[in-house]
């Protein structure tokens, strides 16, 4: 059975008048288990191989070596079914035409799902709205799986209006969770983001065939790891305040404000998806009306819910003095992730303002970038934006843009650019 | 030797109860037995005050508590459930009332993060009356369960009549003083009991008592909380002498104003608890003449209005706003006796509310305690 903590970081002395409270609330889930195993329901999962004319020999070897490889991954008695997609999408595994559209996995299954994945061959185009309907027709076909999951392979833009596709994410959303790749360069990074964000999963560029193997089988080791169906964060602030904002912040940055349902009037919840042994952080800011000093109030309460039943929480709370000592402090986590989230948001800017041909734009926010990881000790940023611009004096975040660029290497830094890491010990 | 809370016979050198986990030797709850023989004497009625109701206000706590800012639902972290104001907590402030005529409110005031004030009161509907007030030391360590214990201990003491002596009014004296230090070394055993045995800053708390038994009202002191009485015709008498710096300067020939802004001027002198010096309190004795308030409080109170003419200012505002509004503040658990409009007799517990909520306008730096007893019948 799995077991959440929740412990919150966060400065509770406000200054005389202070309304804002903001908090760092990290949780942890340990013996999660095996997805599928928890007996909450049987788990899913479903492999979208982009089989569009643009994948050519390589690629397209590739991913079906990658896909083979993911099926090793997929443990026994896992329903899964195998989606190619192009133009359309078609049921590559199982071969049956009416009833459940999902097999469970076995030594048998699994064999006959290889050589259905080898028989694969490219051709046509790029629709990915109706490989996205194709696998929750898929999941709803079977009832007992109650734990959904998908890994979509691209490697081209897709070829429909934003807002066929908007639907679809939309039908898919809350109903299943999906890990997307990009093969190659030709795919857009800003398009697959919107499907692996709704569908609370992750987006990244695999640039040559050869990494596709390793890849995939991490993906479905994660998600086969994933023990915990489904939490909710359920956020409580008292009457008359205000959430500003709720983010998750470690792993990824995610946004989570917009993604609130009303649990009551007090209390919002937001959909975190399946959970393995991991722990994940969430910024939490809260707008109170100012008390006394001297006075003392919970601010949040922030909880993991599993269905209906509260796992573990943590208390955000407010106490107003006028000792400056204590309110000028700023919570060492607070700060950092404050920054690893102006650090995603100036990364995207900055690379966007680059593909329109804005350098100045382009070099100020990039530059802030390369300032922000280098203060916030995010290694894995500052290499990549290494690619992709000269650092002059990464302290006082100036830089130049390289003259020539690997497109992968600048698909990668805006994959990445949302990957945080923990406050430095 | 047994448990002196449940009864249950103890095993040789324990701590704690194994029954009920009641600490051994602390603030045990007392029966008439425990009364110490020195309470009384020959002459003294031989029926004694038989009930034991004095745990009620704090240790029955309401399951589910009612937050005091908004009236939603106070949740089991201490926060209300519906606006997340922090709850005070029982010990925070509670409220007794033993009797229409006496009350008292004991508050955690505004700066400091817990209460270290205690009190612990007794009362008839004859007009015998304990108010026993300590104040915890800041400085020390578990003085607010110390000095709870401290006060209810002495409580439990001075509930017995007073021995009535051998007629000579010296011999009444020389009694009563007796019972008052018999009090007050119960009011320092509970104190100790309640220190860890290595602690470096062992618990200590001051003392005041106050008994009443008809217009005769007797006091004791040790540190600076104190006693006043205040006649509705004629000046306020602040009865009991500080155990402070501020006082040992005033008896030196320093004004009042300039020996209570003396560095160290709350520094105390005596005190209960481990390392106290001397235990016997300074005891005095008045008879009252007329209708008027008994006061004790801690230095939370006084300190914002030190002179008796300053507090009986105070006292005066707050009989006025009882008088105007029905109730100063809200009454815990249920509204209160609202006066008929002109002459009705405010309430005790309603004056006291508000004289804590003055202490807590003008700052609250300290725990504040104030417990109130009316004397005579017209408001």
């Amino acid at each position: 059975m799995a077991d959440f903590s929740a412990t919150v970081y966060q400065n509770e002395f406000l200054a005389d008048g202070g309304t804002d409270v903001q908090a760092i609330v990290s949780i942890s889930c340990t013996g999660a288990g095996t997805a599928g195993q928890g007996g909450d329901g049987d788990a899913g999962e479903i492999i979208i191989i982009d089989t569009s004319g643009s994948m050519g020999v390589e690629t397209m070897e590739g991913a079906k070596a990658a896909a083979v490889a993911a099926l090793g991954e997929i443990v026994d008695g896992t329903w899964f079914a195998i989606i190619s997609g192009n133009g359309a999408a078609f049921l590559a595994y199982p071969n049956v035409k009416s009833g459940p559209g999902m097999v469970r996995m076995d030594s048998r299954t699994r064999a006959e799902a290889t050589r259905a994945i080898n028989n694969l061959s490219a051709a046509g185009g790029t629709v990915i709205s109706t490989w996205l309907d194709l696998a929750g027709t898929l999941f709803t076909s079977v009832p007992e799986v109650q734990q959904r999951h998908a890994l979509l392979l691209t490697d081209g833009e897709n070829n429909e209006p934003n807002e066929v596709l908007d639907a679809a994410i939309k039908r898919a959303t809350g109903f299943y969770q999906a890990d997307c790749r990009g093969a190659g360069t030709d795919w857009k990074v800003s398009e697959i983001r919107r499907i692996s964000q709704a569908l609370l999963g992750t987006v990244d560029i695999i640039p040559a065939p050869a990494q596709m193997q390793a890849e995939f089988e991490a993906i479905m080791r994660t998600a086969m790891s994933r023990g915990v169906a489904d939490a909710q964060l359920r956020v409580w602030a008292p009457q008359g305040a205000q959430v500003n904002f709720v983010r998750q912040v470690l792993p990824t940055v995610e946004d989570l404000t917009a993604r609130r349902t009303l649990v009551n009037d007090l209390t919002g919840s937001y959909p975190t998806g399946a959970w393995s042994d991991e722990t994940r952080d969430y910024h939490v800011s809260v707008r109170l009306a100012a008390k006394a000093l001297g006075q003392e109030q919970l601010a949040a309460r922030v909880q993991i819910c599993v269905g209906d039943e509260v796992k573990a929480q943590g208390l955000v709370k407010a106490k107003w003095s006028d000792d400056t000592n204590l309110t000028a402090r700023i919570d060492a986590q607070v700060a950092h992730y404050t920054g690893q989230t102006e650090l995603a948001q100036v990364i995207q800017e900055g690379l966007a303002a680059k593909a329109v041909g804005n350098e100045e734009l382009a070099t100020t926010k990039l530059g802030r970038a390369v300032q922000l990881a280098a203060e916030t000790g995010n290694d894995e940023a500052t290499s990549k934006l290494r690619k992709v611009v000269e650092v002059e004096d990464a302290g006082a975040g100036t830089v130049r843009l390289k003259k020539a660029v690997e497109k992968a290497d600048e698909m990668a830094l805006d994959t990445a650019s949302t990957k945080t890491t923990r406050v430095r010990k | 030797m047994t448990c002196a809370t449940c009864g249950q016979e103890l095993v040789e050198g324990a701590l704690f109860c194994e029954n009920c986990g009641a600490k051994v030797g602390a603030d045990a709850a007392p029966t008439a037995l425990d009364v110490p023989a020195g309470a009384t004497d020959d002459d003294s009625p031989i029926s004694r005050p038989t009930s034991v109701n004095h745990q009620q206000v704090v240790a029955d706590a309401p399951q589910t508590r009612v937050c005091a800012e908004c009236g939603g639902t106070v949740g089991a972290e201490g926060y209300c459930d519906q606006c997340g104001a922090k709850a005070a907590t029982e010990r925070d402030h509670f409220r007794e009332a033993p009797a229409a005529w006496v009350a008292g409110v004991c508050d955690r005031g505004v700066q400091h993060h817990r209460n270290e004030d205690a009190m612990a009161l007794w009362a008839d509907a004859s007009g015998r009356a304990v108010l026993v007030v300590c104040d915890g030391v800041s400085s020390s360590a578990d003085s607010d369960v110390a000095s709870l214990a401290a006060a209810r201990a002495a409580r439990d003491v001075l509930r017995a009549p007073m021995p009535k002596g051998l007629g000579v009014p010296e011999s009444v004296e020389a009694a009563a003083a007796k019972v008052f230090a018999q009090a007050a070394a119960a009011a320092n055993t509970a104190v100790i009991a309640n220190t860890a045995p290595s602690s470096p800053n062992p618990a200590s708390c001051t003392f005041v008592a106050a008994t009443l038994e008809g217009e005769l009202l007797r006091h004791a002191c040790i540190g600076d909380s104190r006693a006043y009485w205040f006649p509705d015709a004629g000046e306020g008498v602040q009865l009991t002498t500080d155990d402070s710096m501020a006082q040992m300067l005033i008896a030196g020939g320093t004004s009042r104003e300039e020996a209570e802004k003396a560095p160290q001027a709350h520094a105390i002198t005596k005190w209960l608890g481990k390392d106290s010096p001397d235990i016997v309190p300074v005891t005095g004795s008045r008879v009252l003449e007329g209708a008027g308030w008994v006061l004790v409080c801690s230095d939370g109170l006084w300190n914002y209005a030190s002179d008796p003419a300053a507090l009986r200012t105070q006292l005066d505002a707050a009989l006025t706003s009882v008088g105007e509004s029905g109730q100063a503040a809200p009454a815990e658990g249920g509204a209160a006796p609202v006066p008929a409009e002109g002459s009705a007799a405010p309430v005790p517990a309603d004056v006291a509310l508000a004289l804590v909520e003055f202490a807590k306008q003008a700052g609250g730096h300290d725990n504040i305690t104030v417990a109130l007893a009316r004397v005579g019948t017209a408001g």
